[in-house]
């Protein structure tokens, strides 16, 4: 079984789909479970991928064809998911904050966090802070991950944040932040719960608050 | 062509230190490695700092100009910032830039309108970033026609279509590339600019494959380039490129750039 598993895990590291698809339905027809994949293979594959994102050995495309080979797994799992059983990790509202229109960051967030076992709600760009204060809400989220690409769209952040206070929404969710401008010390500086040096960072972080 | 020397931006960390301490020695030094290297105007940024970026872009551009004979490209998106860059810059500036966002094109369209600035008009609208060449040309298209009615001369228009990561997305390469090309076919005698680096986000190689695109663009007819004119392999590349493009007559500017050892390394 260890040796299927260890299979899997190869294939989403790899990002070789069709395989991994394949493998699944023999480890499911030999009578492993669905939760049992995941945790066992495919979760701690996105940790590998991760990790090598941090360290420089894997690169972003690579990362990409990972968390869409991810995707095609839980595709075949979740129908297969036992009532109580559930692939969530946790679940985060994303989104640019208002007046900035860069994604490409933030999609990458989103990708990861969901090749994680997240469920994300992406609120896209341009996100107005009554938006992100209406989605947490609607969504029970664990985590608010908010992105800045320009110095004059950063101060946002902020803003969304003291709004939340307003709302006594603040303390519902950790909150992670992120964006070429952004720095840890500018995220402490705002109230935020951390910052995400880049994509992997993010989940990484993400992964320890719900920890706790 | 016209090399846009992108150095004295405050995002980096030599730079935002030298504004805050006010050093203007570093400035003046790397705006004349700059002017030395090639570069026809010398970009300056200090966006980061959101409370003083006015006043400290204008001591840019005081200091830049005392030690070289080259305008410069006022690189911020806010009217107070260009205004008082303005309000001392001597000569023609490049103003970088324009885009179809709206409150952006509100603010510096009477800043621009009737003047012969050079500008820049990046392809970004409300709707967000532009993905394919249709959603260029569409922004390209509105913010081409509003800079020509507000008296603004064509040739002083420099189109930039965006360049994004090939890593997110294999095809933001050839969407830029196919950009150029249809907007200088369909607007004669507009220009177009981009910085590169983005490009490369997320690889590995960097400057190699910054090299190579520019080469690449300027086939398509890219004829201005925001870059670090200190990278001699991208001076060398661009001046070859655009003689091979057809774009140097008797190819005056590849042999001057070869008797200035612009080819040696």
């Amino acid at each position: 079984m260890s040796d299927m598993n260890e299979k899997m895990k190869q294939l989403v590291i790899a990002g070789d789909g069709a395989m991994l698809g394949t493998v699944i339905q023999l480890a499911l027809d030999t009578g492993a479970s669905a939760s049992d994949i995941l945790e066992e293979a495919l979760l701690p594959a996105m940790d590998v991928v991760g990790q090598r994102m941090k360290t420089g050995e894997m690169f972003i495309p690579e990362v990409l064809l990972s968390a869409k080979t991810m995707q095609s797994g839980l595709e075949i799992l979740t129908p297969l998911l036992g009532e109580g059983e559930s692939v969530s990790a946790g679940t985060c509202v994303i989104g640019t904050v208002e007046g900035d229109l860069h994604d490409i960051g933030k999609n990458l967030v989103g990708m990861m966090l969901e090749g994680s076992g997240f469920k994300v709600v992406d609120l896209g760009i341009d996100v107005k802070q009554a938006d992100f204060a209406k989605a947490i809400e609607e969504s029970g989220a664990d985590i608010l991950g908010m992105s800045a690409l320009l110095t004059t769209t950063m101060p946002k952040m902020k803003a969304t944040i003291q709004h939340l206070a307003e709302l006594g929404l603040r303390d519902k969710v950790k909150i992670l932040v992120g964006g070429a401008p952004v720095t840890a010390q500018y995220a402490k500086d705002i109230g935020a719960d951390g910052y995400g040096f880049n994509a992997a960072d993010a989940v990484e972080k993400a992964k320890e608050f719900v920890a706790g | 062509m016209i090399v846009v020397g992108e150095l004295i931006n405050a995002s980096r960390k030599n730079i935002g230190e030298a504004l805050t301490c006010q050093n203007a020695e570093y400035i003046k030094s790397i705006a004349r490695q700059q002017y030395e290297a090639g570069a026809d105007y010398i970009d300056v940024n200090a966006g980061i700092f959101v409370e003083e970026e006015p006043e400290y872009i204008k001591w840019l551009v005081e200091n830049v100009q005392q030690e070289v004979d080259a305008p410069c490209s006022i690189d911020s998106p806010s009217p107070a910032a260009i205004e008082a860059a303005l309000s001392v810059h001597k000569g023609t500036p490049l103003i970088n830039s324009i885009s179809l966002e709206k409150d952006r094109y509100e603010a510096l369209m009477p800043i621009i309108a009737g003047t012969d600035f050079k500008v820049v008009a990046l392809c970004m609208s409300d709707d967000g970033m532009p993905e394919t060449v249709d959603d260029r040309l569409a922004i390209a298209d509105k913010l081409i026609n509003g800079l020509l009615q507000n008296n603004v001369d064509i040739d002083n228009i420099y189109v930039d279509p965006l360049v994004q990561p090939i890593s997110t997305n294999k095809d933001f390469g050839t969407g830029f590339l196919d950009s150029v090309e249809q907007i200088v076919k369909r607007f004669k005698g507009v220009h177009t600019m981009c910085g590169l680096s983005n490009i490369s986000f997320g690889l590995p190689n960097r400057q190699f494959l910054n090299q190579l695109f520019a080469v690449m663009a300027i086939s398509k007819g890219l004829d201005g380039l925001i870059i670090n004119p200190l990278d001699k392999r991208m001076m060398a590349n661009m001046i070859a490129a655009e003689a091979l493009a057809g774009r140097d007559e008797y190819c005056m500017n590849y042999l001057q750039g070869h008797r200035a050892g612009r080819f040696e390394f």
